[in-house]
């Protein structure tokens, strides 16, 4: 089977889909992970700090029932499986895209997948913060959005760097599989010539790509949250 | 002026209502460098967090000024607390932020003018001795250089009340003395009231005027620093004076009597009057236990000495000991 997979003949068929579809799947790709983050952590970034903040013992303690609410929505959107929750976003993608298929369409479900992830990623991030520099920053008259905004935030910006890095590695995963819903970028070239036409090696080469996509990502977001960190003696 | 009334403040845990502070009271009068002190769990940390209302009391008032504070709305509070600023054990500064940054912070809050935030803070820079360290982070820092921050940043706000709490427990005893000596410093020259928190007896010694002594949750003594290290009374007093234990030193003299002798800020470091004792009056006292120091130029501290209880000696020897200026005498009956 192999020798198929890594013929001559093969090889020349791959490179010619690398030239004629690569360089556009590889866009679609970081279009619609970019974007995708973006619009998670504009939902998600509000509601870590409401987890937070909301709490008993919080800066900004709210209703526990209104917290119980926020915690029960988040893990309910967190325990459907991304298969699932693709097709149940077909009507919310029909009503703000107009379409349920296609690039732009997919970003509707990752984003819905998301951002109940990113809220638990900066839930963990602002729990991090030392109590004691927020009891400092009481002591001097702060109030509730002024230690939101001066302490919490501020203070675990490298952690938040790295969660959201975090964040963007997993949903470039996750758009990989939007290819299923017509969903462009790697993942669709993946499953359409490696699933549906058994071409193992172009598939190859899309999973390659999207491995060395996840490295780049991830360097960056490594290097910017400890150059971001000025606990760390230089 | 402080005034705390009748505090008593008490937790809801696990393992049921724990009292913090059971009805304590105290009076801080102004430009005063107020002591409490008191073991671990005393209820310290908790008074020092009612005065500025970081916790709630349970019952009783706290008045600044004849102000009570507790009875203000959340806005009004905050206002005050920029009166009554706070150092802490882990100085607490903001690690993504520069010194300079930092000091500005509570100015930032206030909404003061960046500009002049940071003039203000420069300033407040070169009072704790610190200039150079302005865009450096605190984890540049040591921990007296933190500190020394950390006081920077309370002080930015031209406070009245300066609380510490437990703020040079983290440091060793030299930079502890070098933090102790600007706190004096900025008492002289700005008038503030301060506020320490300790368990360390060293540190109330060294700079505090009155003491208020803390034992599970009650105010057990207070008074003048001098009277209280001298002539400890309540157990807890004892405890803190006497950490080695005194008691252990008595055993074994079944024929001698415990006397102590308190120096009472006595000039008797000049007068050998244990020697004097012995050849004017024929009493050979045997030395129990013995702590003196001197605190400006007065002695204070106590000494115990086992007088043998025959001839008159021990009668002899109390009014002897009685007719010294500053020296307390009081014969030891069963605990010291």
């Amino acid at each position: 089977m192999y020798d198929k997979v890594f013929s001559s003949q093969a090889f020349a068929e791959a490179m010619t889909v690398m030239q004629n579809e690569f360089l556009f799947a590889l866009w679609e790709t970081i279009y619609v992970t970019v974007v995708a983050t973006a619009f998670a952590i504009v939902i998600g970034l509000p509601l870590g700090i409401l987890l937070v903040a909301g709490e008993k013992d919080g800066v900004l303690p709210l209703p526990k029932s209104l917290m119980g609410i926020l915690n029960i929505i988040i893990n309910l959107l967190r325990s459907i499986p991304f298969l699932i929750l693709m097709i149940m976003a077909f009507p919310l993608a029909r009503l703000i895209v107009g379409t349920a298929v296609g690039t732009t369409a997919s970003i509707i479900p990752l984003v819905i997948a998301a951002f109940p992830f990113v809220a638990r990623l900066v839930e963990s991030s602002l729990r991090e913060v030392n109590p004691n520099i927020i009891e400092a920053a009481q002591s001097m008259g702060a109030s509730p959005f002024q230690i939101i905004t001066k302490v919490l935030i501020p203070e675990s910006i490298p952690s938040l760097i790295s969660n959201f890095t975090i964040a963007i590695t997993t949903i470039l995963g996750y758009s990989a599989m939007s290819g299923i819903i017509g969903g462009g970028g790697l993942g669709k070239i993946a499953i359409n010539y490696g699933y549906y036409r058994y071409k193992y090696l172009i598939m190859l080469f899309a999973v390659i790509l999207l491995i060395i996509l996840v490295q780049v990502f991830q360097s960056v977001g490594t290097y910017a949250a400890t150059k971001s960190d000025k606990r760390l003696k230089r | 002026m402080i005034e705390i009334k009748n505090l008593s403040k008490s937790f809801n845990t696990s393992d049921g209502k724990v009292e913090a502070l059971r009805d304590v009271s105290l009076t801080i009068p102004d430009g005063d460098i107020f002591g409490i002190i008191g073991m671990s769990g005393a209820g310290k940390s908790t008074l020092v967090r009612c005065i500025n209302m970081l916790e709630r009391p349970t019952s009783g008032t706290v008045a600044i000024d004849g102000r009570n504070i507790g009875s203000l709305p959340e806005a009004e509070l905050r206002k005050v607390r920029r009166n009554i600023t706070m150092i802490f054990q882990g100085f607490n500064l903001l690690m993504q932020r520069t010194c300079l940054k930092n000091v500005c912070f509570p100015l930032e809050l206030a909404g003061i003018k960046k500009a002049d935030a940071e003039k203000k803070a420069m300033e407040l820079l070169e009072t704790v001795g610190l200039p150079d360290k302005a865009n450096s982070y605190p984890a540049q820092l040591s921990g007296g250089q933190q500190q020394r921050i950390a006081i920077a940043r309370a002080l930015a706000t031209n406070p009245n009340v300066l609380l510490c709490d437990e703020a040079t427990s983290a440091l060793d005893p030299k930079t502890t003395h070098s933090i102790l000596e600007l706190i004096r410093s900025i008492n002289q020259k700005l008038g503030i009231t301060v506020i320490i928190i300790t368990h360390q007896m060293s540190v109330v010694e060294e700079i505090c005027n009155h003491v208020a002594i803390l034992d599970k949750g009650k105010v057990v003594e207070q008074g003048e620093v001098g009277s209280i290290f001298s002539c400890p009374k309540s157990e807890a007093a004892k405890r803190l004076v006497f950490p080695d234990g005194a008691d252990d030193v008595l055993a074994g003299n079944p024929d001698e009597c415990p006397i102590r002798i308190v120096f009472n800020g006595a000039h008797t470091t000049k007068t050998p009057i244990i020697a004097q004792m012995a050849i004017e009056h024929n009493i050979a006292a045997n030395i129990l236990y013995a702590s003196t120091r001197s605190i400006g130029d007065k002695v204070y501290g106590n000494m115990l000495l086992g007088i043998p209880e025959k001839d008159d000696q021990v009668q002899r020897a109390v009014k002897y000991l009685n007719g010294i200026n500053n020296l307390i005498v009081e014969e030891v009956k069963e605990n010291v």
